[in-house]
């Protein structure tokens, strides 16, 4: 599902660049939940950011469900995001003036799916996140756990290839916490493919895969016996 | 279609009523602008109708010609010599002259401007009297109130027959006195009276202290003969009239044995420089007008633009999450665009109606006094169209400004704000 190859990526900080991604080997089946792993300044979200086509690289190759992704402009790659990626947030960003329901919906929209589907497809969502009761409530009325799970049924409103999850529990405490792993352990039971960036080795212990990122290099990759969260909530 | 897209308008005003009164704010500069625009198309447009309805009943383009003194010796003819016109001269001119579309001949008794007594049932007026031919009427208009003006008939018969100024007939008659069918007289000689004029407050070449008789009826109750006083000329449209009193001058100078150099033995007056110069004054002022109210437009426009770059600051993070679950830049910039459009067209469009109902109020207190200096001020159509036309342009123009900033926002760096 996903491939890469000899992944370099630097940034520029005035005159000096700073080195990130130091040549990541790294590929991932269709169907895995892998944790990504690492402190900060590991390049756990720099991998991400390209993974998500919200970067570019500068030296290697990515290729996502057969699609060679390279040259991309920002058309493109708006295209690509809609099509292949589903993105789940630290701090969820859900858009704050439209109800869940919308908020649901709005990949579909850029996707130009029509009105009635959108609204049908978005309701299918939430209730599979168990808000369906919730449909017409605004983020400010979601406690985080609900509005992690609408920012969950939203990445996968579009039906992508892969979610990236990026520190989807960082905002939350653990009882909270453990309900959205449960629900993305869930939804990777059903054959999605997920990736969680995160830096608490309980919420990793709940994949099935961790990669271990430190200075820019993969440090270790294992697969692991998955934790299951139900056991917890 | 964008234009039908539900979902897109449902955005944009979903954005815009976040923060009603500074939307409100914002277009009130736009709505001030189209106010102030609106009133000055609107007097500049009813200062010109203002100075159309002085001249109205005055052919534009004419020109009045009269004998004077030469002012230089020619063909053995001192200077200080007198030219006066004879009645062939009218015919000559016309038969020359192809430009010239109406000429009425006109004699005057006594010397011009001079005031004769005009005698009935014991009253006197001092008025001028004026030999004319109906045609007199195409050029200067008079308001008739009761009556008729001179036709050709009472050429024909040289009937005594008269049109009197509404100044005469208060100094001939009593105020509830019907003056049509009545008899006036003039050096002895009885006129009926056919026709009665009012001032009309514009150009009044003639005084309303004036007796019209037929020109016929002139030569022979007066013994004119063929003299001639002077004559009014109305050339054809779009023919210029300078020339055309060229040719006229050089004409009867020629006949007149007056030498071609000569300025002062023939007197003219053209009608048309003077239109020419109050339309391009008006012109120019609605010309400038219209700089201004543009102008105060684009400063509005230019606050629309101001106040949606801040919101694009504020809507960050929102772009960079549109832009991850897919929007693509052309969204983002289209939706920008939209509500800088959205914005402006609803001020403008509030404005133009506090301008409306602006001016039917003054309307409605002023409109149909005659001291009003303002007629019918109103803006056209096509000048309100092409305002809104360019209001519109500018707001796409330069809410392309936010929109490009909104998509210059990578949506990493979006995503990092918080």
């Amino acid at each position: 599902m996903i491939k890469i190859e000899n992944l370099h990526k630097s940034y520029k900080m005035g005159s000096n660049s700073l080195h990130v991604l130091k040549g990541i080997n790294f590929s991932v089946e269709e169907g895995e939940l892998v944790a990504i792993m690492g402190s900060s300044g590991s390049g756990k979200s720099t991998l991400l950011n390209i993974l998500g086509m919200l970067d570019g690289l500068d030296e290697g190759s990515y290729i996502l469900d057969g699609v060679p992704i390279k040259d991309l402009n920002e058309t493109k790659a708006a295209n690509y995001r809609n099509k292949f990626l589903g993105f789940i947030f630290q701090s969820f960003n859900l858009i704050n003036y439209k109800n869940a329901m919308e908020n649901v919906a709005l990949p579909l929209y850029y996707q130009k799916v029509g009105r009635k589907e959108r609204q049908d497809k978005a309701l299918k969502y939430l209730e599979q996140v168990g808000l369906k009761d919730w449909a017409t409530h605004l983020p400010s009325e979601l406690s985080g756990g609900q509005k992690q799970r609408v920012a969950i049924a939203r990445a996968m409103a579009a039906e992508p290839k892969v979610l990236l999850a990026d520190e989807p529990t960082g905002a939350l405490d653990s009882t909270t916490s453990y309900e959205v792993m449960d629900l993305i352990q869930k939804i990777n039971d059903e054959g999605n493919t997920i990736l969680v960036v995160t830096h608490e080795p309980d919420i990793a212990d709940m994949c099935k895969r961790i990669v271990h990122l430190k200075d820019g290099v993969i440090v270790e990759d294992k697969k692991v016996k998955q934790v299951r969260a139900s056991q917890y909530v | 279609m964008w234009l039908f897209d539900r979902d897109l308008w449902r955005e944009v005003f979903n954005t815009l009523s976040k923060n009603l009164f500074r939307t409100f704010l914002t277009m009130l500069g736009v709505i001030f602008a189209m106010i102030i625009l609106m009133l000055l198309l609107v007097s500049a447009n009813g200062m010109s109708n203002g100075f159309n309805k002085i001249f109205a009943g005055t052919a534009s383009n004419s020109l009045f010609v009269w004998g004077q003194s030469t002012s230089e010796p020619y063909k053995g003819f001192e200077r200080g010599r007198r030219i006066n016109f004879r009645l062939e001269d009218a015919s000559i001119l016309k038969e020359q002259i192809p430009e010239i579309e109406v000429l009425a001949p006109r004699i005057e008794l006594g010397s011009h401007r001079a005031v004769v007594n005009v005698y009935r049932k014991g009253r006197t007026s001092g008025s001028s009297v004026y030999g004319d031919y109906p045609e007199i009427d195409d050029i200067t208009k008079k308001k008739l109130v009761e009556g008729r003006f001179l036709n050709q008939l009472d050429i024909e018969d040289s009937k005594k027959v008269c049109v009197i100024g509404e100044e005469t007939f208060k100094l001939l008659f009593d105020k509830n006195e019907k003056a049509i069918g009545q008899e006036i007289r003039i050096n002895g000689v009885f006129f009926q009276v056919v026709g009665m004029y009012k001032p009309n407050n514009n150009i009044n070449i003639d005084g309303e202290n004036a007796v019209f008789i037929p020109f016929s009826t002139f030569q022979k109750a007066f013994g004119s003969g063929d003299r001639m006083g002077w004559m009014a000329i109305s050339v054809e449209a779009n023919t210029p009239v300078p020339m055309v009193e060229k040719e006229i001058k050089k004409l009867l100078k020629n006949k007149y044995d007056v030498s071609p150099a000569d300025e002062r033995a023939i007197g003219s007056f053209d009608m048309s420089e003077i239109f020419n110069n109050i339309s391009a004054f008006t012109t120019v002022l609605k010309g400038f007008s219209f700089f201004i109210g543009i102008f105060t437009l684009l400063a509005g426009v230019i606050a629309i633009s101001n106040i949606l770059l801040i919101t694009v600051k504020e809507r960050t993070k929102e772009i960079g999450v549109r832009r991850a679950l897919g929007a693509t830049p052309k969204v983002v910039k289209r939706q920008i665009v939209i509500e800088a459009i959205v914005l402006t067209a609803f001020a403008g469009l509030i404005g133009f109606a506090i301008s409306v109902g602006i001016l039917s109020l003054l309307d409605a207190q002023w409109g149909s006094g005659d001291d009003f200096p303002f007629k019918n001020p109103m803006v056209s159509i096509v000048q309100f169209g092409f305002s809104f036309i360019l209001m519109v342009g500018l707001s796409v123009l330069i809410g392309l400004i936010p929109a490009n900033r909104a998509v210059k926002i990578r949506p990493i760096e979006a995503l990092r704000e918080e």
